[in-house]
C-alpha cells in the first residue's frame, strides 16, 4: 500500500519537469547507446583482427597481443551491459542476443579440454561434430541449460587464456594449443568462428541503435519520454543491484567461488566490475563513450529534487571509486581461509554495499520522476 | 531467475498501482490488488515470477541471489572444474531447479507430437503401503520412489514416461461443446526389468513458486480452522489435513506444500527436489538415489558429501521463500469483480479460500502479512477421473490439495504455454474447472451451467490473479 500512496502523489511532481529536459534526456540516451555500441564494435574488430593475425601465425607474441586486444575491447563492453533488462535489441525475448554475447558462467568442459578431461568439449568431439562453423556454435548455445555456454566473450576468453589453474596470475594456455596439440585446426577454427559471431552481434546492436532509420531506436525517441526513460531507469537499477552487486559478485563473494567470478579465465573480473559500474555512471551524466554529452538522467531528476539528484550523484563516485580500489586478481578474495576481515575482501563487500545504497537512490529517483521501478 | 523482456509504460504502471488499492463493486465484492501482502510486487512482464520480495535487507537480497544462482544454473557431471555446481545425477529428470520451473514458473508435460523438447511433468513411483515410521509411500523396489529419465554419461537411465491424450466432448449447459484430454501414463525403456506388479503411478507437474514462504508463514491452527473431515457442516466439501513427516523434527507434523500436500516445509521440499529431481545429496538427503539394483549409478563419482552445502541449500530455500507476489491486475473492471463475485457464489472459494494472515516469520518480511493465495491447503476428493490411485501420507488416491491460485493469469505470458492440474492436462481455465469432479463438482456444475457472460466474468477474475 505504501507503494501506491507514493505513486499517487507522483503523478502530481512529474508534470513540473519541463518536457524539452525529457525529450533531450531521451535523445541524448538513444545517441549515447549507438557511440557506446559503436565503440564497442570498434574494439572487438580490433580484436578480431588480432585473433585472426594469432591464428594466422600462432605464437607466444601473437597470442600476447590477442589477448590484450580482448581486454581492451572488454573494457568498452562492459558499460554497454546497462542497455540490458528492459527487452531493448540487446535482450529482446525473441531476437535478443546477450546469450550469445555475453553469457556466463561457463561449463568450459563443453567448448574444450580441462585439467582431468583431455578429450572434453565441442573442440575434441570431431564424430560428434565434424564441421565447426557459425552454424554450430549457436546451434549449442545454451543447449540443455545456461552453463552450456559455447559463444561470446567467455568463449573466446576460454580460449585465449586456458582454464586459471594459477593462483597469482590468469590461466596460461600454449599457443601450442593452436599448432601441435591434438585438435588444433578445430581449436583455431572454434576461436575464429566465436570472434567473427561475437563481432556480427555487435554490430546488430549498432545498427538497432543507429541514428535515423527505421529501428528499434527511432520506436524509442517515439515512445512518450517518461516511458523511454523508464527503460533507461530499469536497466542502470537492474545492473547496479540485481546483477552487478547480487549476481556478479555477492555470489562469489559469499561462495568464495572462482566458477561464479566474470572473467575467471583472464582474470579481468576486477575491470568487469568498473566497466558495469562505469556504465550507470555514464546513463546518469549523460555521458558517453564516443564523445555523446547531453542531457542525464541526473539532469532530468534534479529537475523535480536537486538534493536527490546531488546525492545519487554523491553516491555513484563513491561506488565507482570503490569499485576501482578492488586489488586484481579479484579471485584472491575468494579463497578459502581468506578472512572476512582481509582489506581485500572488505573492499569486495564495501563494493557491493555502495552498489545496493545507490540503487535504493535510483528507485527513489524515478519514483521522483513518477517511474516506479521493479528492479531486483 | 531473470530473463528481460520490455519493462511496462510508466504511464501504464501509474493508472495499474492507484487502482490497485482495494476496489468496491455496486454489489460489495473487494478486491485487494496486493495478494501477497506487502511482499507483493505491480509486475507483468516475463520476470514478474522472478523478483525477491521488496522489504528484504541488503544482506538478505544477497542471499536471494545465491539462491537464485544455485536454482538457475545447471548442475553438471562430477568431477568437474565447476566445483560448487557439480554432482549431477548420476539419474535425474533436469539439470537445474530452472529447467522445469522456467523463470520461476510453471512446467509442462510432454508434447505428444515431439516437436518442442518441454520439461516439468515427473512421475512419482510407489507400492501399496507405507513406511511404518514416517507413513512416507513405499517406493518400487527396483525403481525407486521417482522414475528419473536421464542419467550421465555410463549410467542407464531409468526409463520414459510416455503420455498419450484421449479425446472427450462434453457440453456447457447452453449446449456450447468442450473437449477434454484424458491422459494415459506408460513408462517405456525400462533399464532393469518391470516395474512392480502393483505400481502406482504419480504424475506431477512443477507449479509456479511465488509467494512460498507466505504460504509457510500461515499458521497451522488457521489451517485445521478450515478442515471438515467429516463435513459437519453438510457442505458437501470436507477438506482433510494431511499429516506428514518433518524430517527436520523426526516427527509428524501438517502437510501444505506439494500436489498432495505431502511436504511440510519449503526447505525439505527444496532437499527433496534437489534429490528426486536432480540426483543432488544435502544434509537432508544425504545418499545418492541409486537403488541396489542400479550398479552403474552407485558406482558413478559423486560431487562432494553433500553436493549441496548446507549454506547453499540454504541459500536456495530463502530464494523460493522470498519470490514475490505480482499484483492482480484490473482490480476495478467490472468483469474481474464480478467474476470474483461468481467465485464465490459459483463455491470456489469454499476450497480455493481467498484471504489468509500469515503469523510469525524468521524472515520479517513474511511476518503478519495478509495475503490471498486462493487455497486453504487442505486435501480434497476430487473424483475418479482426476485421481492418481497413489496415496501419500494420509492423502488418498482421490485426493488432491487446493492448490493456490495467485499469479496463474501470468503464467502462461510468463512461460509461454500453460498447463493446468497436477499433470498438466488442462490447457486452459475451463478445462481445469471441468476437470472437478468429487467436492469440486459442485462447484464446476455452477460454471458448466452458467450462462456465457457469466463464464467469462469467472475467466477474467482468474485472469486478473
Amino acid at each position: 500500500m505504501a507503494l501506491i500512496a507514493a505513486s499517487c502523489s507522483d503523478d502530481d511532481e512529474s508534470s513540473s519537469v519541463d518536457s524539452a529536459v525529457l525529450s533531450d534526456a531521451v535523445s541524448t540516451y538513444a545517441a549515447g547507446v549507438y557511440s557506446a555500441y559503436a565503440t564497442s564494435a570498434a574494439s572487438a574488430r580490433a580484436m578480431d583482427a588480432a585473433i585472426d593475425a594469432f591464428l594466422e601465425s600462432p605464437s607466444q607474441a601473437s597470442l600476447h597481443a590477442a589477448r590484450q586486444a580482448w581486454l581492451v575491447a572488454r573494457d568498452d563492453y562492459g558499460p554497454t551491459e546497462v542497455f540490458r533488462f528492459y527487452g531493448g535489441p540487446i535482450d529482446d525475448e525473441e531476437t535478443g542476443t546477450e546469450g550469445l554475447i555475453n553469457a556466463w558462467p561457463l561449463d568450459e568442459a563443453y567448448i574444450d579440454y580441462v585439467e582431468g578431461a583431455p578429450n572434453a568439449g565441442i573442440v575434441n568431439s570431431p564424430d560428434d561434430y565434424p564441421v565447426i562453423d557459425a552454424a554450430l556454435l549457436l546451434e549449442l548455445n545454451e543447449m540443455g541449460g545456461e552453463a552450456n555456454v559455447s559463444t561470446g566473450w567467455h568463449a573466446i576468453e576460454f580460449l585465449l587464456w586456458g582454464q586459471d589453474l594459477d593462483d597469482g596470475g590468469p590461466g596460461d594456455r600454449p599457443f601450442t594449443d593452436f599448432t601441435t596439440a591434438d585438435n588444433a585446426d578445430r581449436r583455431a577454427e572454434y576461436l575464429r568462428t566465436a570472434s567473427d559471431q561475437l563481432l556480427a552481434h555487435l554490430d546488430e546492436l549498432v545498427v538497432a541503435w543507429a541514428p535515423g532509420e527505421a529501428n528499434y531506436r527511432a520506436g524509442f525517441e517515439a515512445m512518450n519520454p517518461l516511458d523511454a526513460l523508464q527503460l533507461a531507469f530499469t536497466g542502470i537499477g537492474e545492473m547496479s543491484r540485481g546483477e552487478l552487486a547480487g549476481e556478479r559478485m555477492s555470489v562469489a563473494y559469499a561462495e568464495r567461488s572462482q566458477e561464479d567470478e566474470h572473467s575467471c579465465f583472464s582474470d579481468n573480473t576486477t575491470a568487469d566490475i568498473v566497466g558495469n559500474a562505469r556504465g550507470i555512471e555514464m546513463v546518469l551524466l549523460g555521458s558517453y563513450p564516443g564523445g555523446v554529452s547531453g542531457t542525464g538522467l541526473l539532469d532530468v531528476v534534479a529537475e523535480v529534487d536537486s538534493n536527490l539528484a546531488r546525492q545519487l550523484r554523491g553516491e555513484v563516485s563513491t561506488s565507482l571509486n570503490l569499485s576501482r580500489s578492488i586489488p586484481a586478481p579479484f579471485d584472491q578474495h575468494l579463497r578459502d581461509g581468506v578472512s572476512d576481515e582481509d582489506p581485500g575482501r572488505r573492499s569486495v563487500l564495501s563494493a557491493i554495499e555502495a552498489l545496493e545504497t545507490q540503487t535504493d537512490t535510483i528507485v527513489d529517483a524515478a519514483d521522483a520522476l513518477g517511474i516506479a521501478l521493479n528492479v531486483s | 531467475m531473470r530473463r528481460w523482456s520490455p519493462a511496462l509504460p510508466a504511464t501504464f504502471l501509474l493508472a495499474l498501482l492507484i487502482l490497485g488499492a482495494g476496489s468496491c463493486g455496486e454489489d460489495g465484492v473487494q478486491l485487494d490488488a496486493s495478494l501477497g501482502g506487502d511482499t507483493t510486487r505491480a509486475e507483468v512482464s516475463r520476470n514478474a515470477f522472478s523478483l525477491p520480495a521488496p522489504q528484504l535487507t541488503n544482506e538478505q537480497r544477497r542471499t536471494f541471489e545465491v539462491g537464485d544462482s544455485f536454482f538457475t544454473q545447471n548442475w553438471v557431471t562430477a568431477p568437474a572444474s565447476t566445483e560448487a555446481r557439480d554432482g549431477l545425477g548420476p539419474t535425474f529428470n533436469a539439470q537445474a531447479c530452472s529447467s522445469c520451473h522456467t523463470l520461476d514458473g510453471r512446467g509442462a508435460p510432454p508434447d505428444p507430437s515431439g516437436e518442442e523438447a518441454r520439461l516439468g511433468l515427473l512421475v512419482r513411483l510407489s507400492v501399496p503401503g507405507s513406511d511404518p515410521v514416517t507413513g512416507a509411500p513405499l517406493p518400487d523396489p527396483v525403481y525407486g520412489g521417482q522414475l528419473q529419465d536421464r542419467s550421465v554419461l555410463d549410467v542407464p537411465a531409468e526409463g520414459t514416461l510416455v503420455v498419450s491424450y484421449e479425446t472427450t466432448i462434453g457440453e456447457y449447459g447452453d449446449g456450447t461443446p468442450y473437449e477434454l484430454r484424458s491422459p494415459t501414463y506408460e513408462i517405456a525403456d525400462l533399464a532393469f526389468g518391470p516395474l512392480a506388479e502393483e505400481v502406482q503411478l504419480g504424475p506431477r507437474l512443477a507449479p509456479h513458486l511465488i509467494g512460498m514462504g507466505l504460504l509457510q508463514a500461515i499458521p497451522e491452527s488457521s489451517i485445521l480452522a478450515l478442515a471438515d473431515p467429516d463435513d459437519a457442516n453438510g457442505d458437501g466439501i470436507s477438506g482433510r489435513a494431511n499429516i506428514v513427516w518433518d524430517a527436520r523434527a523426526g516427527a509428524p507434523t501438517l502437510g501444505r506444500l506439494g500436489w498432495k500436500a505431502n511436504a511440510a516445509t519449503v526447505e525439505q521440499q527444496t532437499a527433496g527436489a534437489f534429490h528426486g529431481d536432480i540426483g543432488i545429496t544435502s544434509e537432508l538427503h544425504p545418499l545418492e538415489n541409486c537403488p541396489a539394483a542400479q550398479t552403474e549409478c552407485a558406482d558413478a563419482p559423486d560431487g562432494g558429501a553433500p553436493e549441496l552445502t548446507a549454506s547453499r541449500l540454504a541459500a536456495v530455500e530463502f530464494y523460493v521463500r522470498t519470490l514475490a507476489v505480482p499484483a492482480l491486475r484490473g482490480a476495478d473492471s467490472d468483469d474481474v469483480l464480478e467474476g470474483a463475485r461468481l467465485f464465490e457464489d459459483f463455491g470456489c472459494s469454499s476450497c480455493h479460500a481467498p484471504t489468509h494472515r500469515t503469523g510469525v516469520s524468521d524472515i520479517d518480511a513474511l511476518t503478519d502479512q495478509v495475503i490471498h493465495p486462493y487455497t486453504d491447503l487442505l486435501l480434497h476428493d476430487m473424483g475418479p477421473a482426476l485421481a492418481d490411485g497413489r496415496p501419500d501420507f494420509d492423502a488418498s488416491g482421490q485426493e488432491w490439495r487446493t492448490p493456490p491460485l495467485w499469479g496463474i493469469g501470468l503464467a502462461e505470458d510468463i512461460n509461454g504455454y500453460l498447463f493446468l492440474l497436477h499433470d498438466g492436462r488442462a490447457r486452459t481455465f475451463e478445462e481445469a474447472i471441468l476437470w472437478h469432479g468429487g467436492e469440486g463438482e459442485a462447484a464446476r456444475e455452477e460454471f458448466r451451467l452458467a450462462d456465457t457472460e457469466e463464464r467469462a466474468q469467472l475467466l477474467a477474475f482468474l485472469e486478473a490473479l
